[in-house]
C-alpha cells in the first residue's frame, strides 16, 4: 500500500447556510439537491460492452455506492437517473422512449459510450445515430467503452446537476419546450 | 475433416442428375462440401428429394440465406443441407429474377427454415410462397426497403455531420 490518502466522499459537504449553536439553516432548494444527489436511483439500461464497465463500475473495486448509487432500480417508476450504456438499434429507439417516458420527475439522463452519444462505429442504417435523438440527455461520457473511472465522472456531474437544479425548473418554459422537442407530452 | 470427392459425393451428384436431369444446371465439388445449382422451377422437387430419399437422408437444415447479383439482376438462395444420418454436408443453389422474386417455401420439409425464410424475406425481399408467417423478422417493420440488396446505403442517411471528404461517402 503507498502512503498516498484515498479520499472517498463519507459525508457530503455541507451547503452554503447560516449555522449557529444547535441549529443550521439553509434553502429547501439546496437541501432537497442534497437528498436527491446523493440518493441517485439509477436504472440501468445497459445493451452492450459499456454495461460490463458499467457491472465494474457497481462491483466492490470502483464501488458506485461510495457516491450514493448502489440502489439500482429495475423499474422505470422508481429510478432517478437513466444510464444508457450501449449500442441502441433503431428497433430499440421507441422501447427507450417508453421506459424514458415512464420515470417519474425529476429524471436525469447519462448516456455512456460513443454509441450512445453518436452511434459510434456503428454508422448504418438499423443503429440509432446517438440516443438524443430520442431522448434529451443531461450527461455524455466518451470512450469505446470508456473507463469505470470516467462512468464515475459522469455520475459525478450529474450530481452536480441535480444538486444545483431548481425546484422549479421542470415547470420552466425552457424545460418544457425541450420535452415538447421530443415530443413527449 | 472433409475429403473432396468421396463415394458419397458422387452418389448424390448422380442420384440429383438422374432424377432431375436437366433441371441440375451445375455441379463442383469444392473444398468444404459438394456445391449444386438448381432451376428455380425444380428447388421444392430437389429438396424434398434430398429430405425423403432413404439413402440420402438429408434431415437437417443447417441454413438457408440470400443472395444478390445485380449484375444479371437476380437473386439467389443457398440451402446448406446436413445429413446426420451419412454425417454429409451439401450445398444447393438457385437464382430468381429480381422482378418476380417467389420461391417455394422449404418449411413444409424442415420447420427451421421459418425464421431463414423470414430472415431473407427481411433483407433481400424474396418471397416464399407458402410461408404460415412471412413478415420482417430484424428489421423494424416500418422499413420498405431490403437493406442486403447491393443499391442500399450501408450507411445512416440522416447524419449530417459526416461528409464526403473525411469519410468517402
Amino acid at each position: 500500500m503507498s502512503d498516498k490518502q484515498i479520499i472517498t466522499p463519507t459525508i457530503a459537504d455541507m451547503p452554503e447556510g447560516i449555522a449557529g449553536q444547535g441549529y443550521f439553516a439553509t434553502s429547501f432548494d439546496k437541501a432537497v439537491g442534497l437528498a436527491r444527489k446523493n440518493s441517485l436511483w439509477p436504472l440501468p439500461f445497459a445493451t452492450s460492452c459499456c454495461g460490463i464497465e458499467f457491472m465494474a463500475t457497481m462491483a466492490s473495486h470502483y464501488d458506485l455506492a461510495r457516491f450514493g448509487s448502489e440502489r439500482l432500480s429495475f423499474s422505470p417508476r422508481q429510478s432517478d437517473l437513466l444510464m444508457v450504456m450501449g449500442t441502441v438499434a433503431k428497433k430499440m429507439g421507441p422501447v427507450l422512449r417508453e421506459v424514458y417516458i415512464q420515470m417519474a420527475e425529476p429524471k436525469w439522463v447519462i448516456a455512456v459510450g460513443a454509441c450512445a452519444a453518436s452511434g459510434g462505429i456503428f454508422d448504418t442504417y438499423s443503429v440509432l445515430q446517438g440516443i438524443d435523438r430520442v431522448i434529451p440527455v443531461d450527461v455524455f461520457v466518451p470512450g469505446c467503452p470508456p473507463r469505470p473511472e470516467q462512468i464515475i465522472d459522469g455520475i459525478l456531474k450529474i450530481q452536480e446537476l441535480v444538486g444545483n437544479e431548481s425546484l422549479r425548473r421542470r415547470n420552466s418554459v425552457a424545460y418544457n419546450e425541450l420535452m415538447k422537442k421530443y415530443n413527449i407530452e | 475433416m472433409y475429403k473432396p470427392g468421396s463415394d458419397r459425393d458422387q452418389l448424390v451428384i448422380s442420384l440429383l442428375t438422374g432424377q432431375f436431369g436437366n433441371n441440375i444446371e451445375q455441379n463442383e465439388i469444392s473444398t468444404d462440401m459438394p456445391v449444386i445449382k438448381v432451376k428455380k422451377s425444380a428447388i421444392y422437387d430437389v429438396l424434398l428429394f434430398l429430405h425423403d430419399n432413404a439413402e440420402l437422408q438429408y434431415n437437417f437444415l443447417t441454413t438457408l440465406c440470400g443472395m444478390h447479383y445485380p449484375e444479371d439482376s437476380q437473386l439467389g438462395v443457398v440451402y446448406h443441407l446436413h445429413s446426420f444420418v451419412n454425417n454429409h454436408r451439401i450445398r444447393i443453389k438457385t437464382a430468381v429474377n429480381l422482378d418476380n422474386p417467389v420461391l417455394p417455401t422449404a418449411t413444409t420439409i424442415w420447420p427451421a427454415a421459418n425464421w431463414m425464410e423470414r430472415e431473407t424475406y427481411d433483407f433481400f425481399g424474396i418471397i416464399f410462397k407458402g410461408h404460415p408467417n412471412l413478415k420482417r423478422i430484424l428489421n423494424v417493420d416500418e422499413m420498405v426497403d431490403f437493406p442486403m440488396r447491393k443499391e442500399f446505403p450501408l450507411e445512416d442517411q440522416t447524419r449530417e455531420d459526416k461528409d464526403d471528404s473525411m469519410f468517402g461517402r
